[in-house]
């Protein structure tokens, strides 16, 4: 028989899940993050023909949607390095909040600007 | 894959995720920085083409991209999809490679 | 207003094998009533055809394992007013495990992984050996001793995804055995367990969900034993070991 999501229902396994969505998420969106930035290579006009879409408030509001993964993916990431590394204690546990905290700020701090 | 190969792809998976904690550290900040200071081609082209020390930071944090990105798709694949095998191996493999190769050219279109 | 010995719960419980179906059965309410009083009423009063494993009831073997409200834990040790809700519960067998008929499942798997891990002890001092010495304030010894209480009853093993996700791998009751090994310095097998545990199948491929620490009826933090042999494996790689 498997489990069902009132197995999963705690902290550490809803970190796990932000860690996981927020990797493959950048993860798609790494190719076409690359992709826009080489369009420099043909120079600034056509870097400025992309960019002229992050303009429109959809996309920013992508953008820092993005940020959010980031910073949710690094501290998460960070904390997870953290146990795995760092001798256990039983506060380490609570680095989860820290991290969802961190990457929070990290999120507000560029919608803040980009509005 | 063997026993030692497979060790060795987890610990190269931690390497680089500690050396992109620091680079996305220094990127989100750089972002905060453009977003304030304009994004248009101009003004972003203006502040970092020509910039060797940029250039060999953004080049580092391809490298680690291309090594963290694909081994953690290779577990998400073999956990949700139950793939296993080379096939997996070599389909990740290339991803990292394609990583590497459009992030430099990236690269090189912004900084050089 | 209905008094507390004329409330009934409604239980449903697993009946068959992988495929089956829940049944429901009216059970009366008492206090301090456990699962495993609500499963042993049912199979004794209302239903002798359902097979369910006990043998304790005190809270010491782990037999009496099974997926209450979703969650594994020992039957016997879980009230009835602290998880039914409203006048409801569902008993099922302990998830990541084959079903052999209703709450019953077979544990072969669990301990041939514990097996796989090199969960036992390797020696070679005889008895013209003096003893050997452990301190027990030793960082060693206090690593095994915060792991060694398990009893090997499978609730982390079937509270795991990993264990759902990857068939191969160990699981966090052999993993966690494992590392109390690993800390012995008395034993002789330290290189070809730590290869053991090690890879895909191994502790590499825990992701932290920690739901094993969440449900351990010891609370024993299998993942902390885990992060352990990871750290021991990577060390031994390094020095050319594995």
């Amino acid at each position: 028989m498997k489990n069902d999501f009132r197995a999963r229902d705690h902290p550490a396994y809803w970190a796990f899940i932000a860690h996981r969505a927020s990797g493959l998420l950048l993860a798609l969106f790494l190719p076409f993050h690359f992709w826009a930035l080489g369009q420099a290579l043909h120079g600034a006009e056509a870097l400025d023909g992309f960019l002229r879409w992050t303009e429109y408030p959809l996309v920013k509001f992508a953008e820092t949607g993005l940020v959010l993964l980031l910073a949710a993916h690094m501290t998460g990431g960070v904390r997870l390095l953290m146990l795995e590394f760092l001798a256990w204690r039983d506060w380490q546990q609570n680095l989860l909040a820290i991290a969802a905290g961190a990457s929070l700020v990290a999120g507000l701090a560029f919608a803040l600007n980009v509005i | 894959m063997n026993i030692r190969a497979q060790v060795l792809l987890w610990t190269a998976q931690r390497i680089s995720a500690a050396v992109l904690a620091l680079c996305v550290l220094v990127h989100l900040v750089t972002m905060i920085y453009a977003v304030k200071h304009g994004l248009s081609a101009a003004e972003v082209l203006g502040r970092t083409r020509g910039n060797p020390g940029w250039a060999a930071f953004y080049a580092l944090f391809v490298a680690a991209i291309a090594v963290h990105a694909p081994i953690g798709l290779r577990t998400i694949l073999s956990e949700m999809l139950r793939w296993r095998g080379a096939a997996l191996d070599l389909l990740v493999l290339a991803a990292g490679i394609a990583l590497a190769l459009w992030g430099w050219r990236a690269v090189w279109g912004v900084f050089v | 207003m209905r008094s507390e010995n004329s409330r009934t719960l409604s239980v449903r419980v697993w009946r068959g094998r992988e495929s089956g179906g829940f049944r429901i059965y009216e059970v009366p309410r008492l206090e301090s009533q456990t699962v495993l009083d609500v499963v042993t009423y049912i199979q004794r009063s209302l239903d002798q055809t359902l097979s369910y494993r006990f043998a304790c009831r005190v809270g010491v073997c782990g037999s009496c394992a099974m997926t209450v409200n979703g969650k594994a834990r020992w039957t016997c040790r879980t009230h009835v007013a602290g998880v039914a809700q409203g006048d409801q519960i569902e008993i099922a067998p302990l998830a990541n495990l084959p079903v052999i008929k209703d709450l019953v499942t077979d544990m072969s798997r669990f301990f041939d992984k514990w097996a796989q891990a090199k969960g036992q002890f390797y020696g070679t001092r005889t008895r013209a050996d003096d003893f050997a010495r452990v301190s027990p304030d030793s960082p060693q010894r206090q690593a095994i001793d915060a792991a060694i209480e398990c009893i090997g009853c499978g609730v982390c093993y079937s509270s795991c995804d990993v264990v759902t996700w990857n068939s191969a791998y160990l699981g966090p009751a052999a993993l966690n055995r494992a590392w109390t090994l690993v800390n012995d310095v008395r034993d002789t097998a330290r290189v070809a367990r730590l290869a053991a545990v090690a890879g895909d199948a191994g502790c590499h491929a825990c992701h932290t969900h920690l739901s094993c620490t969440e449900r351990c009826p010891k609370n024993l933090v299998p993942t902390a034993s885990i992060a352990g042999l990871k750290r021991a494996v990577a060390a031994a790689a390094l020095k050319g070991g594995i």
